[in-house]
């Protein structure tokens, strides 16, 4: 009864009340690029990758609840175009160098460069003047690769609850800190999950790096997405 | 002035230890220490439960609140197309001479810090700035400098205004120099009104009978969004919730929207009229005004008005002598953001954190503040449901066009002889609006303020209304001597700085274009330029959050579109490419290291 049949890009699918059209998807193997989502977080429409039209709007495919009857339009060449622009905006937005990143291959806007065959950005390049952070104890923050997603601010918090990273600022000037005294105690493991939860370079473990050398690495074996939808 | 610890603790004790309360909390910290320091923050963390950096980051949301202490005298001066039109430059140059230091900057003794601020809702009595909240209207390099005399001979600001405004600006209360200058008084907002004469009609019904009364009136929301008003209170009022609230968007923050002020100072009793009445539609019994902090002028008025209301009964316990009907209004001030105009990033702020709007669905009528069901109406929609209760829905109906019904608010600024206030029935051609305000040589018109649209003389024929002009009240006149890119230059700027950062074409997109419209000002852009920025701004429309995003290319898109001639005569002719390398840019930062000048010849 709570069965939702609904169509992305002519295929019929299925959904349990409730559910997004990108986790939806997921489980019907289709693949809706996102940069923003993550497994277990709430969603926050961030990014805008997962961009889709619903019914012949755009929506967040993230946030948006798969609807009985809905006809959503995904891998269409004007929703491409404009993906690979916003992957574009965010290399511009930030400074990205690949080659010294300790994310390289692990990371899913390089990788999400790669599925969308970005060679050189339709934008000018920003170089915007940012802040690398070492003042941790466990951790470093360089927001010149953040790519503002807040998966660390909505996913690594405290026992009690309070947030150990947030947003400053607004506009093109925001930029994630952590609180330093939160940050001062937290273990080890929610370390590497703040690590391993960023998207890309910009929150990293102090002490170890490359442990994986780069060409060994989840996207060095296999595009992002290719675990969905097997392309 | 008292001490960090002691202020918090004093601030906090008033409000409670309630997190929804932090923007205010935050503020009164700051009214009473000059700052919101690293001490006083931590201490708000502490008392809230919450992370020092969640305090941190709404106090660097909002434009108005500091870490650093801005100055016993805190000069906020408007930069805003208008007031650049209007002569804002030589005054920014008189108050910095005359104090000492720069625009961002406190004098050297700390006393008097100049800051810019965008539209700060005086359009058509620029240039204008707010000295500690007061609003000072009119100036002249003259009367810069004698006002910096004034601060440095350390005198109260409030007694810095030697003439007061017309109107309610004139109460020993408000006692403004700001003026109404209504020149056109309709039938709806501004005609006289009784008090009570909505809110008992109303709760004569029965709250079906409300909605019902509304949607026969096809009122639709006036901020420029345009939802059926009665639609909008029978979602809310269908939605299943413990409470119900109603939220008054008091924060027109549009460039060249002034229309609420003037409502809020001529009008309050109606507006709150209005409240009551959605409240008793939607079944709320609290009411929330957010105000715009530009406006804070008002807000003792505006209490004062509320606890008149109360005393003749027609807000409070039985309200308008209606048994069961609880209903009462506080105020919430902003703090400095464009973005929360927008109704569900006012929710938020209302709610005490970052002005960011949410994503939908749920959309408010379903999940609004505190994770109510809510009805957020402008203050002019607001307005009219109160008088559409007084005189039905059928003679709101008979006014406007066929998709536009009643009357609009409009806000005239800019190159015309007669700016001010002007209340017209929906259908009236912009031709006879400028021909009213006297701006009749006015080559452009920027109907809507700049998320609207620019137009030229061949939509001067065209009627204001939703389906062929539609705009929330910001109407700026634009004269045949006016440098246009530079105006749309100023109204990208203002989408950069007050974009709330949330989403990826809104924060990065209307950067590369501000930046690209640059390089076509500078003259150094072929054709190629302009189809680009006409793509971009597709991307930025059509891929952002919220009604900023997908309205901040406007300014660009439009002009582009029906001033393309401006574009064109700027553009290098016969050529595919020019390089944006520039090598005196490239190398000035080393230039200045070593002491050299950054000319490079040949680049």
């Amino acid at each position: 009864m709570s069965t939702i049949t609904f169509e992305i890009d002519g295929k019929q699918c299925k959904a349990r009340a409730g559910q997004t059209i990108v986790e939806a998807a997921r489980e019907n193997g289709i693949y809706i690029p996102v940069l923003c989502w993550y497994e277990g977080l709430k969603p926050a429409g961030i990014c805008r990758m997962c961009t889709v039209k619903v019914n012949g709007r755009n929506m967040a495919a993230c946030t948006t609840p798969a609807a009985e009857g809905m006809i959503v339009d995904n891998a269409i060449p004007e929703l491409e175009d404009m993906r690979k622009a916003l992957v574009e905006m965010l290399f511009v937005e930030g400074n990205h160098m690949c080659p010294t990143c300790e994310k390289s291959g692990n990371c899913e806007l390089q990788a999400l460069g790669y599925r969308y065959g970005l060679l050189a950005p339709r934008f000018p390049y920003l170089f915007p003047v940012r802040k690398m952070d070492a003042v941790y104890t466990k951790i470093m923050i360089d927001t010149n690769r953040c790519v503002q997603c807040r998966r660390c601010v909505r996913g690594i918090t405290t026992k009690d609850g309070k947030h150990i990273f947030a947003m400053m600022s607004r506009s093109g000037k925001t930029t994630i800190v952590a609180d330093p005294a939160l940050e001062a105690k937290i273990s080890d493991d929610l370390a590497k999950k703040a690590m391993d939860q960023c998207p890309v370079g910009a929150i990293l473990k102090k002490e170890i790096g490359f442990a994986v050398p780069i060409g060994r690495r989840k996207y060095d074996k296999a595009p992002i997405g290719s675990d969905i939808a097997g392309k | 002035m008292s001490n960090a610890g002691d202020s918090v603790a004093k601030v906090v004790k008033k409000h409670g230890k309630n997190a929804s309360m932090m923007l205010d909390i935050i503020r009164e910290v700051q009214d009473d220490i000059g700052c919101v320091s690293d001490e006083a923050a931590a201490g708000i963390a502490n008392s809230l439960g919450v992370s020092k950096v969640d305090v941190d980051g709404v106090i660097s949301f909002y434009h108005f609140l500091s870490k650093k202490p801005l100055g016993k005298y805190t000069v906020y001066l408007n930069n805003s197309a208008v007031a650049i039109m209007k002569g804002r430059d030589a005054v920014a140059k008189a108050f910095e001479q005359a104090v000492g230091c720069s625009f961002g900057e406190t004098s050297f003794d700390g006393q008097i810090g100049l800051y810019d601020t965008s539209d700060i809702g005086m359009n058509d009595q620029e240039p204008a700035a707010l000295i500690n909240g007061v609003v000072f209207t009119s100036l002249t390099p003259e009367k810069a400098k004698d006002l910096v005399f004034q601060m440095k001979a350390g005198k109260d600001v409030k007694a810095m205004v030697r003439e007061v405004g017309d109107g309610m600006n004139k109460s020993d209360i408000i006692h403004a120099m700001v003026k109404n200058n209504i020149q056109k008084e309709g039938p709806v907002i501004f005609a006289p009104f009784e008090s009570g004469s909505g809110i008992r009609k109303a709760v004569a019904m029965t709250p079906e009978q409300v909605i019902e009364e509304i949607k026969k009136s096809n009122l639709r929301g006036r901020g420029g969004a345009g939802f059926p008003t009665g639609m909008k209170w029978e979602f809310t009022r269908n939605a299943k919730g413990k409470h119900a609230y109603v939220l008054c968007n008091a924060d027109e923050g549009e460039p060249g929207t002034f229309k609420d002020r003037v409502i809020l100072t001529e009008r309050p009793e109606m507006l709150f009229e209005g409240m009551a009445v959605a409240g008793y539609a939607i079944g709320a019994s609290e009411g929330v005004l957010y105000l715009r902090a530009e406006y804070r002028y008002l807000l003792d008025y505006l209490n004062d008005i509320l606890t008149a209301m109360r005393k003749n009964g027609l807000l409070g316990k039985s309200a308008a002598g209606k048994k069961g009907f609880d209903f009462d209004i506080s105020i919430k001030l902003g703090a400095g953001a464009y973005i929360c105009g927008e109704e569900s990033a006012l929710i938020e702020s209302a709610e005490g954190k970052r002005g960011e709007p949410r994503n939908r669905p749920p959309f408010p009528a379903q999940y609004g503040y505190k994770g109510q069901p809510t009805a957020v109406n402008n203050v002019e929609s607001l307005c009219a449901a109160a008088r559409i209760m007084e005189k039905g829905g059928e003679w709101f109906a008979k006014m406007g066009t066929f998709q536009s019904h009643g009357v609009k608010v409009l806000s005239i600024s800019g190159d015309c002889t007669r700016p001010g206030i002007y209340e017209v029935e929906f259908g009236m051609t912009l031709e006879k609006l400028l021909e009213e305000c006297g701006g009749s040589g006015a080559v452009a018109v920027q109907v809507g303020g700049p998320s609207g649209k620019c137009v030229g003389k061949k939509d001067f024929g065209k009627k204001l209304s939703f389906e062929e002009l539609p705009t929330g009240g910001s109407m700026i006149v634009i004269g045949p001597d006016r440098d246009l890119l530079g105006i749309v230059h100023n109204f990208m700027d203002f989408f950069v700085e007050e974009s709330c950062g949330w989403c990826t074409p809104c924060r990065a997109g209307n950067v590369i274009l501000k930046q690209r419209l640059e390089k076509v000002m500078a003259g150094k852009g072929t054709e190629s330029d302009l189809a680009d920025m006409a793509s971009w701004c597709g991307i930025v429309k059509a891929m952002s959050r919220c009604g900023l995003g997908q309205t901040s290319p406007n300014p660009i898109a439009t002009t582009l579109e029906n001033f393309r001639e401006v574009y064109e005569a700027k553009l290098q002719k016969g050529v595919d490419f020019v390089s944006e390398f520039d090598m005196s840019t490239a190398v000035r930062d080393y230039c200045v290291t070593a002491g050299r000048k950054a000319e490079v010849k040949g680049h």
